[in-house]
């Protein structure tokens, strides 16, 4: 008898430390379909997949290929057994080329033969409809040709069972829909496909079938024919979405940043902030919503004084009001700024890779801004000391004492030190970047609330999000940035999710700008 | 289906373990090693292992001398390892101790040379002034390209030591006297011009007294100082070094002109304290084993004296049995390395637990 | 002419000696471990070599020279290659630092080569010397037909077996590394050992065979050392040591690849006795003169960290243990 599924997952368990990644999950591919794989971040969709693909071993469960019970220990046996993973990092090597790259760690002779290589590539690429320069070296690769070269590595490897991890994250709608075309002539061919996403219109439009993940448990699946985004986000966040997060009116805002021109190149010299123009006023919360990587993270650290800008962009402060003179943020580093008088809280997104030290304890990471203060070469623990234990109790931080190294807390305890921290500063200005990602409800509207009371004492609040109904309910406006443009601002009190998804997949202009070209 | 078994044995970073696990692990780690290098000791001399140990302690501590050779030589050790604290806090991998060192000991040799006539107390600051600079600037190069570049600093600072090795040669046949020997000789010996006095009726007082301070000082400045903070800052995260407004480079340089300069130090300490000759043996391969003491001791200066008590100790002890038994100092290398084998492995298991999985046979079944 | 002679000569001998070592060390480094205990694998691969041979010529009856070759070559690879051993199980198994560990290797090897090398020239007689001269011989024997053809000839074809095979070694580790599938995976090792495991490539197994072969090599330099450069004695220095550091210094500046390390070493060669034949020299400036290759080397690190070309960069994960499950 014919196997209808071709991966099997039962009952899989497994914890990091105290953290249940994946709770008793179970989840069934078919053969030839594509699943969908749907989850806030956070709900263990990679850790699944990466059990599958030999990255980690479950604490307990059974995996099933083709019917077999099988143990994936590496990744190894999982290519072996068929079954390949595009992770989010691409695991290429940067020196070697396309062909080297596809041709690691498979058997064969000792002489790697680079015709026979390029031969099988260009067969793959033919069947499916890919474009690989074999000869080519990963370090002068775009993100899209390197998520190519992943693909056919897999595929090259005899993969039947794929599984794509986030793959639209990172690329431009042209680009993502080039991929649907090669995932729709893969499942033509009879392979399966596991698709892990968290955008529900993508789901809708490539998969067969949608598994959803909460918090590290199975929700359930549906086929995609009978579902709609409204069904489908009300499985992945579990009930209705109604915050209730309390949202006071703005009172008296003046303008407290002015962004003008800004604009940002990466060291490759790719554009990730064009031209943007936005003020940011005290007394209020503009929430900054976007796909993941269009430039949220350059322009908070072009504020911040940590990102090197183009020449023309142009950020004023405004101490007192917009009649005064403004000072330019541009050209300044964390110290300059604060030693003009600046008070810029920041809470980043990479909270234990930038906000804090992750070996150091409660009490040396509340200096971590205000060492340098009082007179002498020692540093005054005594403050910071204080300011620790006020934390801790103001905001319930769980933890064995303040002199316990941060690393040690769990998630959210670590963003209410960090962000405890910035608030303490009386602040001027608040950046923050995911602020709740990975925290639990409470912590979440530990989170809000904090963050709301900074609104009230007129500091100016700028929240990168990526849940649309907390930016919605929390902030005042919204500013939509799609590919490093600033596709417009909503006020948040009228604007709907629709409107603002539209717009994080489509600068206004845009098309006029490309009829010109 | 064919697959492949289940691992054996499963690996997890340890998180944290409280300290007096892990000191048990390595005093256990350190008696073992010290086990294995009696049967060494046997193997070459049929000497009954327990009486070992009693021959190595006469070695280090038999007479009044012998003690304070071995104080004299572990605080030699010590200086060079609270140098290379802050470099390593730093997570800067500094290899080139061993030309620090000699640099700033050709500086105060050259001082002790130049100038005979001044009193030894002006010798002895000019002396300490040159020595710092001296190792401060072998720190700097490296540090200045690693600042600018990311220019491998691991590579860098060692092949640095065999230029101040060959610096060091060169210095030695422009000064050596009496001509033809190839070495420098006693520098001042009958006027002892630039020499330490005695402390306390103690040859070398002083060298305890400096080392010491030092060490002291360097405790104090990693762990209560603002460049200290910004050192343990930069050491974790570049990252977060400049959300908070450190400037990288900056802490880079300073901290290695600083780590150069209590090397060039342990120079000074070498020549006007100890042996009052230059030779490339005033470091003689202390540079790297102080790495180790260092590296050991956790950035700990006071740990530091521990480990840099046990390494001279033994090197002491064994010298003492080879040159019982005719065999040569050398010995000495092989039971520190031994003894550093075991204390480096017994980190895995401070850092690391080990579950072995029973099979699941009825799963299989 | 005949100086210049004599200079590449020395030259050649010379560069050898580093040549075997840098070899074993790229091969090493190129599975992203950077082992510092090249000085004390020389060390030990130097005595093990010595001491097989004097064994031999003192115990058997009738020593014959090729025997007596096999023997000390294969101890000297194995006692190596056994240091090696003791550097992968502590940095590889048990994830030591990789730095401390290879000078802690260091610091026993030279400790246990001289130990016994200064025993064993006691045993020889207790004044003199240790001396091995059958197998030495037998090690520095050419084809006096060829050797003598001339100019030519002198540079060409009298040396030692082991400067040629130091050769072969080098191009067949440039061949494997990349042309064939092992070195490919090697290097992915070296670069990526994340990329390397999750494309099934055995990363440790890869690890502690290159480190262990690569030590087996560096350790054929101190055998050479020992055979040919200082005609089959033993001196109880630091010689071996300074050598070793200078082969971890002709890693870098042949930018870790083996065909590059042969001509690099024996330019080392070059630079390190031109003192001999450039004239009006004083003993003092002999010595600044010897600085030469360190001081190179320095500028190619630079140079090729200011070029940032991918190329000419050291291994990415050198210096780094891997653990799969770090997060």
């Amino acid at each position: 008898m014919a196997e209808e599924y071709a991966v099997k997952m039962v009952d899989i368990t497994k914890t990091f430390g105290t953290v249940t990644a994946n709770d008793r999950v179970c989840l069934e591919l078919k053969k030839g379909e594509i699943l969908s794989l749907l989850g806030e971040n956070g709900s263990g969709k990679t850790t699944l997949m990466n059990m599958l693909s030999g990255i980690y071993f479950p604490d307990s469960g059974h995996i099933f290929v083709d019917g077999q019970e099988v143990t994936i220990a590496s990744p190894h046996d999982a290519y072996t057994l068929g079954i390949g993973m595009v992770h989010q990092h691409f695991k290429l090597v940067d020196v070697l080329t396309a062909a080297e790259n596809i041709e690691l760690g498979l058997p064969g002779k000792l002489v790697v033969d680079r015709k026979a290589i390029a031969r099988r590539i260009r067969e793959i690429c033919d069947r499916y409809g890919f474009v690989v320069e074999p000869e080519k070296k990963v370090y002068d690769m775009s993100v899209s040709e390197k998520q190519t070269l992943e693909i056919v590595k897999t595929l090259c490897r005899g993969a039947n069972v794929l599984i794509l991890d986030e793959p639209t994250a990172v690329l431009t709608p042209q680009e993502t829909e080039r991929l649907f075309a090669v995932m729709r002539n893969m499942k033509a061919d009879g392979k399966s496909i596991i698709i892990i996403t968290h955008k529900l219109h993508e789901v809708l439009e490539i998969s067969d079938r949608v598994a959803v993940l909460r918090k590290g448990a199975y929700v359930g699946d549906m086929t995609t024919a009978g579902a709609d985004t409204q069904t489908l986000s009300d499985m992945m966040v579990g009930r209705a979405v109604n915050l209730n997060i309390e949202r006071a009116a703005p009172e008296n805002p003046v303008r407290r940043l002015e962004l003008r021109h800004l604009t940002v190149k990466d060291a490759d010299g790719v554009l990730r902030l064009d031209d943007i123009n936005l003020d940011v006023n005290g007394g209020e919360i503009l929430g900054v919503a976007g796909i993941s990587g269009c430039g949220q993270k350059e322009l908070l650290e072009a504020i911040a004084g940590l990102q090197d800008t183009e020449e023309g962009s142009s950020v004023r402060y405004y101490p007192q009001s917009p009649e005064g003179p403004g000072e330019e943020l541009i050209g300044q580093n964390p110290r300059t700024i604060a030693d003009m008088g600046v008070r810029l809280a920041f809470v980043p997104e990479n909270r234990l890779g930038m906000g804090l030290v992750g070996s150091m304890d409660l009490a040396d990471n509340m200096m971590l801004k205000s060492y340098r203060e009082g007179r002498g070469a020692f540093t005054d623990r005594k403050p910071p000391h204080r300011l620790a234990e006020s934390v801790v109790e103001e905001l319930e931080v769980v933890t064995p004492s303040i002199s316990t190294p941060v690393r040690r807390l769990s998630g959210g305890n670590v963003q209410k030190v960090l962000v405890g921290r910035e608030i303490a500063a009386n602040p001027t200005v608040l950046l923050s970047a995911y602020a709740v990602r990975g925290l639990d409800i409470n912590t979440s509207y530990t989170i809000y609330r904090l963050l709301n009371e900074q609104k009230k004492a007129g500091v100016a609040v700028l929240y990168v999000g990526e849940d649309l109904d907390v930016l919605l309910e929390l902030c005042d406006k919204i500013a939509v940035l799609c590919g490093g443009r600033l596709s417009g601002i909503l006020d948040a009190r009228t604007a709907t999710k629709e409107q603002v998804g539209f717009m994080m997949t489509n600068v206004a202009g845009a098309e006029r700008e490309e009829d010109k070209a | 289906m064919k697959t492949s078994h289940e691992p054996l044995a499963h690996i997890a970073k340890r998180d944290g373990m409280a300290w007096w696990k892990g000191w048990l692990i390595r005093i256990a780690a350190a008696l073992l090693a010290l086990g294995v290098s009696a049967l060494f000791i046997y193997s070459l001399t049929k000497m009954n292992p327990v009486k070992v140990y009693g021959a190595m302690w006469n070695g280090a501590f038999g007479t009044t001398k012998r003690t304070w050779v071995t104080l004299r030589d572990t605080m030699m050790l010590l200086c060079i390892g609270v140098g290379l604290a802050p470099a390593f806090k730093m997570r800067f991998w500094n290899i080139g101790a061993e030309g620090q060192v000699l640099v700033g000991g050709c500086a105060t040799a050259a001082v002790m040379i130049y100038c005979p006539g001044l009193p030894t107390w002006v010798i002895l600051l000019i002396g300490i002034v040159v020595s710092l600079i001296a190792g401060a600037v072998w720190g700097i190069i490296p540090a200045m390209f690693k600042a600018r570049w990311n220019t491998n600093e691991t590579l860098f600072t060692l092949m640095m030591n065999y230029i101040a090795i060959q610096l060091t040669c060169f210095l030695v046949a422009k000064w050596e006297n009496p001509y033809g020997s190839n070495t420098v000789g006693i520098i001042n010996q009958s006027t002892k011009a630039g020499w330490f006095p005695a402390l306390f009726g103690q040859q070398y007082g002083w060298n305890i007294v400096l080392v010491l301070a030092v060490t002291v000082a360097m405790y104090l400045y990693l762990k209560y100082s603002k460049h200290g903070y910004e050192i343990a800052v930069v050491g974790q995260s570049e990252n977060t070094a400049r959300y908070a407004g450190i400037s990288v480079k900056r802490v880079i340089v300073r901290t290695m002109a600083l780590s150069g300069a209590v090397c060039g130090l342990a120079g000074f300490v070498a020549v006007a304290g100890a042996s009052h000759t230059i030779s490339t043996s005033t470091a003689g391969g202390r540079g790297f084993t102080a790495i180790i003491v260092a590296w050991m001791a956790k950035f700990n200066t006071f740990v530091m004296i521990l480990i840099a008590l046990l390494l001279v100790f033994l090197e002491k002890g064994a010298t003492q049995i080879a040159s019982q038994f005719n065999l040569n100092d050398y010995a000495s290398n092989v039971v520190t390395g031994i003894i550093l084998f075991f204390l480096l492995g017994s980190e895995f298991f401070i850092n690391y637990t080990v579950h072995f999985r029973r099979r699941e046979k009825e799963a299989k079944a | 002419m005949t100086s210049l002679i004599s200079l590449l000569n020395n030259a050649v001998i010379f560069g050898t000696v580093i040549l075997y070592g840098a070899i074993g060390e790229i091969i090493t480094e190129k599975s992203g471990n950077l082992n510092l205990g090249v000085p004390g694998i020389m060390y030990l691969g130097g005595i093990a070599g010595l001491a097989t041979a004097f064994y031999y010529e003192m115990l058997a009856a009738n020593p014959i020279g090729v025997v007596s070759l096999l023997l000390s070559f294969v101890a000297a690879f194995l006692a190596a290659a056994l240091g090696g051993l003791i550097y992968s199980f502590l940095t590889i198994t048990l994830r030591a630092n990789q730095n401390v560990t290879g000078l802690t290797l260091t610091i026993f090897g030279a400790g246990l080569a001289n130990l016994y090398g200064g025993s064993l020239n006691k045993l020889a007689g207790g004044v003199g010397q240790i001396s091995v001269s059958l197998t030495s011989r037998t090690y520095r024997a050419y084809f006096s037909g060829l050797a003598n053809l001339g100019v030519p000839g002198k540079l060409l074809f009298s040396y030692g077996f082991m400067a040629y095979l130091a050769i072969v070694i080098a191009l067949i580790a440039s061949w494997v590394l990349n042309r064939t599938r092992v070195g490919l995976n090697l290097r992915a090792v070296g670069e990526d050992p994340a990329t390397a495991d999750a494309a099934g490539i055995h990363v440790t197994k890869y690890k502690y065979l290159a480190t262990c072969l690569g030590a087996g090599i560096s350790g054929l330099g101190g055998l050479y050392y020992c055979m040919d450069y200082i005609k089959g004695t033993w001196t109880t220095d630091s010689t071996i040591e300074a050598l070793g550091w200078l082969a971890v210094a002709l890693v870098i500046f042949a930018t870790w690849k083996p065909a590059r390390a042969i001509w690099s070493a024996y330019l080392f060669g070059v630079l390190y006795w031109a003192y001999n034949y450039i004239s009006g020299l004083t003993r003092a400036s002999i010595e600044l003169f010897k600085m030469l290759p360190y001081v190179v080397t320095i500028v190619v690190l630079i140079v090729v960290s200011m070029r940032h070309s991918k190329e000419s960069q050291p291994p990415e994960s050198l210096g780094q243990s891997y653990f799969r499950e770090e997060r």
